[in-house]
């Protein structure tokens, strides 16, 4: 038996499907794994030993009845903190939530659950996912297993932490402006965040309602798409949810694998590479370029010129949002509670004293600037600015969408810096998401997968877009180039990542 | 005056200020779920039993549009004569206040459902005045605060305060008229009657219980004054949550005499909101509107615009029923009556009631002796509404068909009406079981009788010698001996038969 925790979601179902090996040796070796690597890499907030071994057992036993299972069943699965888990602490990487035990499942979490996926626990994030490096965290920082004194990306730097450590097969990560894709960058796996509307956002604590998207983080595009397939589709609890099945996206992978991209157009966006990004990070990208255009892909070039201003309109929208929705955080119904040192006891003084203790300075930043830009006198030059910016960019999609059926580009501009390099500065850290935020803006899908290792021998990143609804091109292109770079480099690129246990059998 | 407070009297008021009155109403939609989630609405249940994730505001909880509220508003829009939007949406209120769970409401701001209408207000002479309004839009209530350890119920002393949010969440709808002006000295008749009419409309349009004692219905009055009518507006005051008719009358009718007291005095009307008092008749001021709260409204990003699809729109106007105007009038011309008794009819709240009393068999001149007579007595004691009194039309109904056949007098049925009133049962089970059905057998009359001419002999001759004039006399005494059960016309027959043999 093979160590199980190195192989694919797909690969394990597979195994689990013809009784090779059961859910609960599955699942104990995952949580031996994070026994041995959790205290280098943090990657986790809390584990859900007992309930993931009970589900695991359980999946056993009906699968040893004869019954019909899902695909995914007795996969084990870890969820970002961001996602509600009935029973299980939701802590959003906030001290605000610390302690608060959610009553209810999000929409996802039912998912999963029904199709007996065993939850191993909450991984770690950037407060409210509030960051790109998982170093906003309450409850310190997530170390990258490529180099443990780097960032493993953010917000969602504890779901590919996980990932990349094999500490889980599969994760659930949100994407607001990058959460998913970037952290995938950066720790070499595979993240996609789908169409918004796409999965349902019931249950997963706001961050901006109009951007946040849940997403897979996985190790290959085969297996993005088959959990996508299973936390997808229409939920009439998010009115925002697409009407649309989620279907088709294994097929598009499957599909995709085979290498042929005969008459795919893909477009190259000229305004996200050149200046700011990494030599290195550019090399991978125009390799991955070359092994499309050897697939029978046309690679035309595009222009979105108002992806310029994505970075100013998003740090105006997603603060605004954020203040409205961060505002349930009052002390008053759940989570932290701190009464004023000394004065008289009131609501107000309450709530003031559980928000200056609870929130960290990141969260407090942003709320400030949304209440700023959403305050008479002020809403139209900035939040009306930003969402006129909002539609422009929406536009240079549909036209760059005429001329190509995918757009490329490196997905973050550099690798992963080190831990504490950025903390200081915000401006710099929002730019490692430049490339990303266009999409939540315009609300089409994207996905990131390794393109290889840049200079400084750390994963680079390669982004694909979609249109809206068009999420099984992102399956199909992916699957294509992750085929044709796993041929080149003779195995998956997180098999060159370190060993973190000392020495563990491969 | 107790509360210190300066006024001028109101006549002296009027003739020298134009008031200007605007009123926001708003109503809960006797919807069966609320206005954004699954949680069954309730009344006077335990608290904190009827919420969901949604309705409690916990994190990862989304809204989603209630279906049969959007159909209400659009009914109550169009009943209004008002314009239904192509589109629409919702936006969030901003503030914080622990009865709103996530410290925001969901309101519509910009865009709301329906506006630019008017409603005909019928005052109490019949002069018919018209409203107009300027929007109608849909939003979600609050929660409900109790402030314990204080002795005046507010938050100000108390101790503690606990929150209800089986309220919170709840569809209400929101009118906002337009300044109304040209109401001179009827402008607090104007305010209740337009209370008073939409209360009505909503009843009749079936979107809501519109109770006002349950806080279905509440009004914020606006009242400022101007010197004239040319005069440009003056600066108005907001009196809060104002919970029934009577006091929509007497808030305005304060303001305007405190107003014009503050103006003789030299003095600026403050713009703020103001708090009424039932029990001293007055308002206090509240929170002042100049240093007012920025709700930082923008669109609400968790939901999506609702576009009404127009034929679904006509449908639902095709359907509306007869409102209560056009069925005054149809009724006032079915029933019969003087156009001052319908008024009173309407004025009681009696329209419906009548309508089904004589339904259920009465005749229209009866139905409304029972509930503008008695029954009204009642309800004015016990200080309640009419249509809140322990008895049915449909009672009624059967009490004056016992009265019709002969079977109770009119004096016996304000017995059996009685025993309704005290839960007895149906009029014919209180006849039985009170034992008071008239006496129409012959025999036991003829013994009360004779007893009373035996026991009145001067009286008796009287009547032999052809004067009939003391025979009330013996009938009286008949009623007495058979405790008013006879048929008092019987009787009077029986006693000439009786000094004539």
């Amino acid at each position: 038996m093979s160590d199980l925790t190195r192989l694919s979601a797909a690969a394990l179902a597979e195994q689990l499907r013809t009784r090779e090996v059961t859910s609960v040796e599955a699942t104990q070796a995952h949580l031996d794994r994070m026994a041995a690597v959790e205290p280098a890499v943090h990657a986790y907030l809390h584990v859900a030993a007992d309930s993931a071994l009970a589900t695991a057992a359980d999946v056993d036993a009906r699968r040893a009845a004869g019954e019909d299972l899902h695909a995914l069943a007795g996969v084990p699965i870890a969820v970002k903190d961001v996602v509600v888990t009935r029973g299980v602490p939701t802590t959003v990487g906030s001290k605000i939530l610390e302690g608060w035990v959610p009553p209810y499942d999000a929409t996802l979490v039912e998912k999963i659950k029904a199709a007996g996926l065993p939850i191993l626990g909450k991984t770690n994030m950037d407060e409210f996912a509030m960051g790109s490096s998982t170093e906003h965290s309450a409850y310190g920082n997530t170390h990258n297993p490529w180099d443990l004194e780097r960032i493993p990306g953010g917000s969602g730097g504890g779901s590919a932490a996980a990932v990349a450590a094999y500490e889980a097969p599969l994760a659930i990560g949100t994407d607001t402006g990058g959460s998913i894709r970037q952290p995938a960058a950066v720790t070499g796996t595979v993240g996609v965040k789908p169409t918004y509307g796409s999965v349902s956002r019931y249950g997963l604590v706001a961050l901006a309602s109009s951007l946040d998207q849940a997403g897979p983080c996985t190790r290959t595009v085969l297996d993005a798409a088959l959990l996508h397939e299973l936390i997808g589709g229409h939920d009439p609890r998010d009115a925002t949810s697409l009407p649309d099945p989620a279907t088709g996206y294994v097929d598009a992978a499957r599909a995709g694998a085979t290498g042929d991209l005969t008459g795919v157009r893909v477009g190259v966006v000229r305004e996200l590479q050149g200046e700011g990004y990494q030599p290195g990070v550019l090399a991978r990208f125009e390799e991955s370029l070359e092994l499309l255009r050897g697939a029978g892909a046309e690679i035309v070039e595009v222009s979105c010129p108002h992806f310029t201003y994505a970075l100013a309109a998003y740090y105006l929208i997603l603060p605004a949002e954020a203040s409205s929705n961060l505002a349930k955080f009052d002390g008053m119904r759940f989570g932290l509670r701190v009464e004023p040192s000394e004065g008289p006891v009131t609501a107000e003084r309450v709530m003031a004293a559980t928000r200056g203790q609870g929130f960290g300075d990141e969260v407090k930043r942003r709320i400030i600037l949304g209440t700023y830009a959403l305050s008479a006198g002020y809403y139209d030059a900035y939040y009306g600015s930003a969402q006129k910016v909002r539609t422009l960019i929406q536009r240079d999609f549909a036209a760059a969408f005429e001329a190509a059926d995918v757009l490329v580009s490196p997905t973050a501009p550099t690798t992963a810096f080190r831990l504490g390099e950025k903390l200081d500065d915000p401006l710099a850290m929002y730019l490692n998401d430049v490339a990303t935020i266009p999409a939540n803006l315009a609300g089409v899908p994207g996905m990131s997968l390794p393109s290889g290792l840049s200079d400084d021998g750390l994963p680079a990143g390669f982004q694909i877009l979609a249109p809206a609804r068009e999420d099984a091109r992102l399956y199909r292109v992916g699957a294509a180039l992750e085929a044709l770079l796993e041929t080149s480099w003779d195995g998956p690129l997180l098999g060159r990542a370190p060993e973190l246990d000392g020495g563990a059998a491969r | 005056m107790s509360t210190g407070v300066d006024l001028v009297d109101y006549d002296d008021a009027i003739a020298r200020f134009d008031p200007v009155i605007g009123i926001e109403v708003h109503v809960e939609l006797g919807t069966r779920t609320k206005m954004f989630d699954g949680a069954e609405q309730t009344f006077g249940e335990e608290p904190n039993t009827h919420v969901t994730p949604v309705s409690l505001g916990l994190p990862g909880a989304l809204p989603a549009v209630n279906g049969t509220a959007v159909e209400y508003a659009i009914r109550i829009g169009l009943a209004l004569n008002c314009q239904i939007a192509a589109s629409c949406r919702f936006a969030r209120k901003n503030y914080f206040y622990p009865d709103v769970p996530k410290n925001f409401q969901t309101s519509q701001y910009d865009e709301p459902i329906a506006h630019d209408g008017w409603v005909d207000v019928e005052l109490e002479d019949g002069t018919v005045f018209r409203v107009e309004v300027e929007r109608a839009h849909m939003e979600e209530d609050a929660g409900k605060n109790t402030h314990v350890g204080g002795s005046t119920g507010r938050i100000h002393g108390a101790e503690y305060s606990l929150v209800d949010y089986n309220r919170a969440g709840v569809p209400l709808v929101e009118i906002v008229t337009r300044p109304i002006t040209g109401a001179g000295a009827r402008a607090p008749e104007v305010a209740r009657a337009y209370v008073q009419t939409l209360r009505d409309m909503f009843r009749a349009l079936g979107v809501s219980e519109a109770r006002m004692e349950r806080g279905n219905v509440r009004a914020d009055v606006n009242v400022s004054l101007r010197p004239t009518p040319e005069s440009a507006l003056g600066t108005r005051t907001e009196t809060k949550n104002v919970n029934s008719f009577r006091s929509v009358e007497r808030s305005v009718r304060y303001e305007i005499s405190r107003q014009a007291a503050v103006l003789d005095a030299g003095g600026t009307v403050v713009q703020e909101t103001r708090h009424w008092h039932e029990d001293t008749g007055s308002t206090t001021s509240g929170r002042v509107k100049s240093d007012a709260e920025d709700y930082r409204y923008f669109p609400e990003p968790d939901l999506v615009p609702i576009v009404p699809d127009p034929a679904w729109v006509e449908e639902i106007r095709a359907t509306l029923p007869e409102l209560p105007a056009a069925r005054r009038r149809r009724l006032l011309a079915e029933w019969g009556f003087a156009d001052a008794e319908m008024r009173d009819v309407v004025n009681a709240g009696a329209v419906e009631l009548i309508e089904a009393t004589v339904a259920a068999g009465a005749t229209p001149a009866a139905a409304r002796k029972w509930w503008m007579g008695e029954l009204a007595r009642t309800a004015k004691q016990q200080e309640v509404e009419l249509a809140d009194l322990p008895i049915t039309p449909a009672q009624i109904g059967a009490l004056q068909q016992l009265v019709d056949a002969g079977r109770i007098n009119d004096k016996l049925a304000r017995q059996v009406l009685e025993g309704v009133l005290a839960g007895e049962g149906d009029p014919e089970q209180v006849v039985v079981a009170r034992g008071l059905e008239v006496v129409s057998d012959d025999g036991p009359l003829l013994e009360a009788i004779d007893a009373a001419l035996a026991a009145q002999p001067d009286v008796a001759d009287k009547i032999r010698s052809g004067n009939l004039g003391p025979v009330g006399a013996i009938i009286g005494a008949v009623m007495k001996a058979t405790r008013g059960q006879a048929d008092a016309g019987r009787v009077r027959e029986l006693v000439l038969e009786r000094v004539q043999a």
